[in-house]
């Protein structure tokens, strides 16, 4: 491990929270020296990523991909709700959310 | 406190979000139907639903009506833009994430004109309009409902999720004092005329089609940072904005006073008791860790393509307004009754085909508007901007006179046909034939001495006495003013 992390645990354990996942303490720190490790071989592409290199969110040089604003085919209720683990009807049926209106 | 003290204490900032849904054919991402109606869940494909695998795909019409919005609001449309992911967890949002931009909005940097009730006129800033999808609906189940006892659960349908939005944010809007709840919603009806105008957006707040966020704070005075604020969401109606911005400002000012803080939170408005209250509570609300949605492209709009949609854009409506206001001679009053009305396009329409501003205006918000509202249906749906005209033409030409004409025009509305049609069909044109108006006056004169003996005695208003016989032995054909003058002129022979 590096002497210093790029990511702590405490870190680690707020994304699991926004994730919805509940770990474990073993899995927190085990995740933690994970991340930092793959954090460090990424970083190791700034070493080679120069002024002239502007950074990007998509590596294929592609812009403006869009299709016509016309209707296509739809699944029907019955195909839409054949996944869901519940339904009522034609809806889908989920937990109440807690503190909603 | 009263909200008088409040403003007269404390200098109010507002900050409005907008969301317009686009009256596209297809929603943001997916080819499903972007239309409301027909079942629950049939507007749906894998990507309405974030099914494993579904690619999104951009619809080229969103990010037009997008480009015009952005330009009719005086933006710069971005060289370079992309989408992002705002994650977060709620049944509506299939994907886990909703489909929006963050870092780099297709338009920013811009303004609007807002005109108040008295005329002035407030440049509200604009920091950015950008693009992003809806939310599918939640129905909420059980409990008091009672549906199933004890149950408590949410129906979601999926029907609006994808459907193309923009928001609209301004920058802070400062200096409206006590003017804060008008500007706020005088702002938001600016908005929505320029997308009935722009043809992006049907608009109607009472469906949702615009929806409002309204962020407020207060300052000791002017020169001072800005305050914390607060953001009331998803306020549907003109006047609940109003109400909701007033609420605000002297809730805040209360605290204030009595030297407590304002917390930084997301509240509700209640319609009925036109209250605001606190959100969901949580520390986490806005970690959305927003990311380039590595499944678009970014876009790059040409520079030609937003020139021509820059060169096509309608005259916008506070333009038009100018422009009617000085072709018509109206006061800024009945300019905005007009327009509140929604019958600047009839009456507009009505001027062309012939008729006085004054008629077209007298008929649509007059007579038209008493008979649309008496059936709960628009002035529109019972007559044509022609049909108006040609009834105003009939009146100038002397062959109907206001009592006539709203015969006339029920006949119309009735569905017998043309003004003309409907004056000949059912015997309505004013008496020309003078023998018979003649004898009329002759009998009128000759059954009231008294009135005559008054008229002579220089008591001109006696002459309305005569009037009543001789419009019941016309049938109320007469022409009055013809009839005057024929009394005047027999009383002085």
């Amino acid at each position: 491990m590096s002497e210093k992390s790029a990511i702590t645990s405490a870190e680690v354990a707020h994304l699991a929270d926004l994730a919805r996942i509940a770990m474990s303490e073993e899995e927190l720190s085990s995740l933690t020296g994970d991340l930092n490790t793959i954090l460090a071989n990424v970083a190791r592409v700034s070493e080679v990523a120069t002024e002239d290199v502007p950074a990007t969110s998509h590596p294929i040089p592609l812009s403006n991909v869009m299709r016509e604003d016309v209707v296509g085919e739809t699944l029907t209720a019955a195909e839409a709700l054949a996944g869901a683990p519940a339904a009522d009807g034609d809806k889908f049926v989920v937990p109440q959310i807690l503190g909603e209106d | 406190m009263k909200y008088e003290d409040a403003v007269a204490k404390y200098d109010p900032v507002i900050g409005i979000e907008v969301h317009v849904e686009l009256g596209t054919a297809t929603k943001m991402f997916d080819a499903a139907p972007n239309s409301f109606g027909g079942g629950a869940n049939t507007n749906v494909t894998p990507v309405s639903l974030g099914l494993p695998g579904a690619l999104p795909s951009v619809n080229r019409t969103a990010v037009e009506y997008a480009v015009k919005i952005g330009l009719a609001l005086g933006c710069e449309i971005a060289e370079s833009c992309r989408f992002a992911r705002k994650n977060y967890f709620y049944p509506d949002v299939p994907k886990n994430f909703q489909t929006s931009q963050y870092d780099e909005p297709i338009a920013f940097d811009g303004s609007v004109d807002v005109e108040l009730d008295d005329g002035e006129i407030i440049t509200v800033p604009i920091e950015r309009a950008h693009m992003e999808e809806d939310a599918g609906k939640n129905t909420h189940v059980g409990g008091s409902s009672g549906r199933i006892h004890g149950a408590e659960y949410s129906l979601v349908d999926y029907n609006r999720a994808g459907v193309p939005l923009v928001e609209i944010v301004t920058r802070p809007i400062t200096g409206t004092g006590a003017g804060a709840p008008e500007v706020a919603s005088s702002y938001v009806r600016t908005l929505r005329d320029i997308f009935r105008a722009l043809g992006v957006s049907e608009a109607r707040m009472e469906q949702g089609n615009v929806r409002a966020d309204i962020n407020v704070s207060l300052r000791p005075s002017p020169d001072a940072p800005l305050g914390t604020r607060t953001e009331t969401k998803n306020v549907n109606s003109f006047r609940s904005i109003e109400r909701a911005v007033r609420f605000e400002i002297v809730r805040q000012a209360e605290l204030l006073d009595a030297g407590e803080t304002v917390v930084q939170e997301t509240r509700h408005f209640h319609e009925d008791t036109g209250e605001t209250s606190p959100g969901r509570v949580k520390s986490d609300a806005d970690d959305y860790r927003y990311f380039p949605e590595p499944d678009l492209v970014p876009l790059v709009p040409p520079r030609d393509w937003i020139e021509e949609l820059r060169s096509g854009l309608p005259e916008l409506p506070a333009e038009r307004r100018r422009r009617l206001l000085g072709e018509w001679g109206f006061s800024e009053l009945e300019m905005r009754d007009i327009i509140n009305a929604g019958l600047l396009d009839a009456i507009e329409q009505t001027v062309s085909a012939g008729a006085s501003p004054a008629a077209a205006r007298k008929w649509w918000t007059g007579e038209i508007s008493r008979l649309a509202k008496q059936d709960d249906r628009e002035p529109a749906e019972l007559a044509t901007p022609v049909q108006v005209a040609e009834l105003a033409e009939l009146i100038e030409a002397g062959k109907l006179n206001d009592k006539l004409a709203r015969k006339v025009l029920a006949g119309v509305i009735a569905g017998e046909g043309s003004p003309r049609d409907v004056m000949a069909g059912r015997g309505l044109e004013i008496v020309e034939d003078t023998g018979a108006l003649q004898e009329a006056v002759e009998q009128a004169i000759a059954d009231n001495p008294d009135v005559v003996e008054k008229i002579r005695g220089g008591k001109m208003q006696a002459i309305g006495a005569l009037m009543g016989p001789i419009m019941k032995a016309t049938r109320g054909q007469a022409d009055a003013g013809k009839a005057r003058e024929m009394i005047i002129e027999r009383i002085n022979a």
